[in-house]
């Protein structure tokens, strides 16, 4: 049995998407069997972030609604084989995504694939609670400024109450994902530190991705950042994220921060 | 930080309520000790056993006559087991505990002297255990030991809140007592919602959106700019909101 991961933060534009593509092709090349589903109905984006947007027949609400079946509508990546795309519809709108739809849809993908990564969209409405529900494992993205952080706030209370973990008397595993750090800024003191986003949010760090423009150039290209430039900083990040996903322990290290530092760059993780 | 409550088996609390005799003093004192020595010797054992709770609202009286009165009414065996109306100032550990939100009854009948048989007969039993007065009342209240996310709303009007873990920034900590939080408060914490003046706040880090007191409230930008990131005790001290730092 796979295991769903539900890439959720509340606030938009704080880099789901991009953390979805990165994460999901990063454990793709460790060799584990990857789907990555769009939740975004009427707003897709993760065809166009992995490359994949002229290969799209049928998609999510297609099966749900039972007009395609499975199988038809995985899209399989063209550089790695064990790494596939469910799309999300642009035509339709939220509602055409049903409770019991995503329940089958969830269970089947969890059966042929080792991870199920949810790509949930921004807000707090039927889109992004449906993207959590089904899921074991959450990983927050946050951005280190005030808007983003308590969003993501928000969402960790969805989290602990709103899926069928919560509602069954389990607890959610919950990562943060903190995206589009910026050294500079941070040592000017215009960014929220690292060490107060995780007193706010007392879950533990699953990584830090530096601001950087290799990502954008790779989704621009329709590339993962993890598949377009592996030796980048923010690939690095994320190779790191998913090893840590995977159940690695390895010490996050704050980008820009000189080396050194040993001494605070060992437990970082909060709670 | 985030452990959820699993505690196999946890402590029973129950609610209940007695019918305590209020007793109203006047002033002077003297006069009116008089007064109720005279209902005693009428009716022997009349406080005996029942709950007494003092009202001294409305007296402009300090905290050396009000423990006076309390020793006074100790020497006629007159337990108090809470007192009513008094500032919260006037109140120390060696007088009764302050209590609110009493809902008035019928009215006791005082026994006249032709009715009662044993007219005369000062009969005082000896004082009740200390046992028997230290249970007669106990606060119900709620242990939160997760951190209270934004959105999220916790409303418990029946007594203190405990929080082992911040409130964050667009969340609300209700409560009908006092509010306690291990951690840092950003978000509302309103205490004493249900009439209660004498309930307080409590915050190892003050960073609030909004404090209140019984509906008496201060907004993030009302409170003084020292106060902020520090341990903060708040209560209410007529109609203003009181903040010192703990410790």
């Amino acid at each position: 049995m796979g295991k769903v991961v539900v890439v959720t933060s509340g606030k938009g534009g704080v880099g789901k998407t991009t953390s979805s593509a990165a994460l999901g092709a990063a454990l793709a090349q460790s060799g584990d069997k990857v789907v990555v589903v769009d939740f975004d109905v009427g707003l897709r984006n993760l065809d166009l972030v992995m490359g994949a947007e002229r290969r799209v027949v049928y998609d999510l609400v297609n099966v749900i609604q039972g007009e395609a079946k499975l199988a038809q509508a995985l899209i399989r990546d063209k550089r790695l084989e064990t790494l596939y795309l469910l799309a999300a519809s642009q035509t339709r709108d939220k509602d055409n995504l049903t409770a019991e739809g995503v329940e089958k849809v969830i269970a089947a993908l969890k059966k042929t694939f080792d991870w199920v990564i949810c790509d949930s969209p921004a807000g707090i409405e039927r889109g992004a609670t449906l993207a959590m529900r089904h899921a074991d494992v959450a990983i927050v993205v946050t951005n280190p400024e005030v808007s983003s952080v308590r969003d993501s706030d928000r969402i960790i209370g969805l989290l602990d109450s709103k899926t069928l973990k919560a509602e069954s008397g389990e607890r959610m595993e919950k990562h943060l994902l903190l995206t589009r750090y910026d050294p500079a800024r941070a040592e000017r003191g215009d960014m929220l530190k690292v060490d107060d986003v995780l007193e706010i949010l007392s879950i533990p760090l699953l990584g830090i991705i530096p601001e950087s423009m290799d990502v954008l150039r790779a989704s621009n290209v329709g590339s993962p950042v993890t598949l377009a430039d592996g030796r980048s900083a923010p690939a690095i990040a994320y190779f790191n994220a998913a090893r840590r996903l995977k159940g690695e322990e390895l010490p996050v290290t704050i980008p820009g921060e000189k080396r050194g530092f040993f001494g605070k760059i060992f437990g970082r993780k909060a709670a | 930080m985030t452990e959820v409550l699993t505690q196999p088996r946890p402590i029973r609390l129950k609610g209940r309520s007695f019918l305590a005799l209020a007793l109203t003093p006047e002033l002077p004192f003297e006069d009116w000790l008089a007064r109720l020595d005279d209902l005693a010797a009428r009716s022997a054992g009349f406080f005996l056993r029942r709950p007494i709770v003092l009202d001294v609202g409305g007296l402009p009286i300090d905290r050396v006559q009000l423990r006076e009165l309390v020793h006074q009414l100790g020497t006629r065996n007159v337990r108090i087991m809470g007192i009513e109306g008094a500032q919260p100032s006037m109140l120390g550990s060696d007088l009764p505990p302050a209590m609110a939100d009493g809902r008035p009854a019928s009215d006791f009948e005082a026994p006249t002297a032709d009715e009662d048989d044993d007219a005369g007969v000062a009969e005082y039993a000896a004082p009740s255990d200390p046992a028997q007065a230290a249970n007669a009342k106990a606060t119900p209240s709620l242990v939160i030991t997760q951190p209270v996310r934004s959105g999220q709303s916790l409303f418990f009007p029946e007594g203190d809140v405990t929080i082992v873990g911040s409130v964050a920034s667009g969340a609300e900590v209700v409560a009908g007592g006092s509010i306690h939080v291990y951690g840092t408060l950003r978000g509302r914490a309103m205490a004493g919602t249900t009439g209660n003046a004498s309930a307080r706040i409590f915050c190892s880090k003050l960073e609030a959106e909004l404090i209140a007191i019984d509906g008496f409230y201060k907004t993030a930008e009302d409170l003084e700019p020292g106060l902020r990131g520090k341990a903060i005790q708040i209560w209410l001290e007529g109609d203003a909101l009181k903040a010192v730092p703990l410790g």
